[in-house]
């Protein structure tokens, strides 16, 4: 495909997520108490984003990952939350 | 359009869905063993589920002339508790004779724990002396990365385990690479929110290929799409992938893998 046909296809509904983050933002600035390690993380994705470096998609999510090797001690949770608390 | 499902929880989802699928094209349906959103209580649990997979599912999907097929396991989300484990890895080979188990599967990790781990290995141990395919759930999120890690180390550290013979599913741009030049194959899972968007799925092929490649639901009890596979297929056309393309990567490329089952005859 050429760039032209990959932005007939897909430039709306991207604009229209990239809207969603900023209204995301919006929403965390409005609100009171304090921000936790997710949203530390947030921006660090963000901030792959605009690298003018190839594979934004994997970048962005290497700055979500946990990047240690040992397996943790015990899983005294079941569920992911999205982001590595280490990170920052 | 035909197209293989190689990894959907049909027991959490309705008739209806059958229906869909089988309309869409759908030749096979495969169901790994999961979590049912709660922890069993014993391995009784398990059995009864062993049970649902390999006599009552397949019956419900004949019903719309859909062959089923399952794989057997304790969800790594119940990996911590290793007796419980190891009780219900116990009972795994009364079951793995059945006409319609394909392997074992979907083992792994799930928050990258020594406990998780070990049970890791002695799935891998067990589908090794059982000759049995393999079918690995990579971890969520932030845990992938790592968990793809560890859970390609398991499989290289069994001389036994032939790549070929094992899909770890749930890939993403980040884990893709390092599964396929490893030798292993790949699942893309379109689920939403957590995992691949047909977009993001289609973006992988064209930048790595679709040899050893397959696309899956995992349609489950949570917010997810039985018909995802058609509906990316369709987003395939949409980008100038020819109709052989489409049809290499959600029939016959899943097919390749699973007919290295005897029991896998579609």
């Amino acid at each position: 495909m050429t760039r032209q046909e990959i932005l007939d296809l897909y430039f709306v509904e991207t604009r229209h997520k990239l809207i969603e983050i900023g209204a995301f933002l919006d929403r965390i600035a409005r609100a009171d108490g304090e921000e936790d390690f997710r949203l530390k993380a947030f921006h660090a994705g963000l901030a792959e984003l605009v690298r003018d470096e190839p594979h934004a998609a994997k970048r962005v999510l290497l700055a979500f990952s946990d990047p240690t090797q040992e397996p943790i001690p015990t899983a005294t949770t079941q569920t992911a939350c999205g982001a590595w608390p280490g990170a920052l | 359009m035909r197209y293989i499902e190689p990894h959907a929880h049909m027991v959490s989802r309705t008739t209806d869905d059958y229906v869909s699928m089988v309309a869409s094209g759908c030749a096979a349906v495969c169901e790994p063993a999961f979590w049912a959103g709660f922890d069993r209580s014993s391995v009784d649990g398990f059995y009864d589920y062993f049970l649902q997979l390999t006599d009552y599912e397949p019956k419900r999907a004949a019903k719309f002339g859909l062959p089923h097929f399952c794989w057997l396991c304790i969800n790594p989300k119940e990996s911590e508790d290793i007796g419980l484990a190891k009780e219900v890895l116990s009972i795994i080979p009364e079951f793995i004779d059945r006409p319609n188990v394909l392997g074992i599967g979907e083992i792994g990790l799930n928050k990258n724990s020594r406990n998780e781990l070990e049970v890791l290995e002695m799935h891998i141990d067990l589908a090794a002396r059982h000759d049995q395919l393999i079918l690995v759930h990579t971890p969520h999120l932030e845990d992938k990365l790592k968990g793809t890690r560890l859970t390609l180390d398991a499989l290289k550290n069994n001389p036994a385990i032939k790549p070929e013979r094992v899909i770890i599913d749930h890939v993403e741009e980040h884990t893709v690479e390092m599964v396929l030049e490893a030798g292993f194959w790949a699942g893309m899972t379109l689920y939403p929110g957590s995992k691949c968007s047909p977009s993001r799925a289609i973006d992988i092929v064209e930048t790595y290929g679709a040899e050893r490649l397959w696309m899956n639901s995992a349609c489950d009890w949570g917010v997810s799409i039985p018909l995802s596979i058609p509906y990316t297929a369709m987003e395939m056309r949409k980008r100038a992938h020819s109709a052989e393309a489409v049809d290499r990567l959600i029939y016959q490329n899943p097919q390749a893998f699973l007919r290295q089952s005897p029991k896998f005859t579609v």
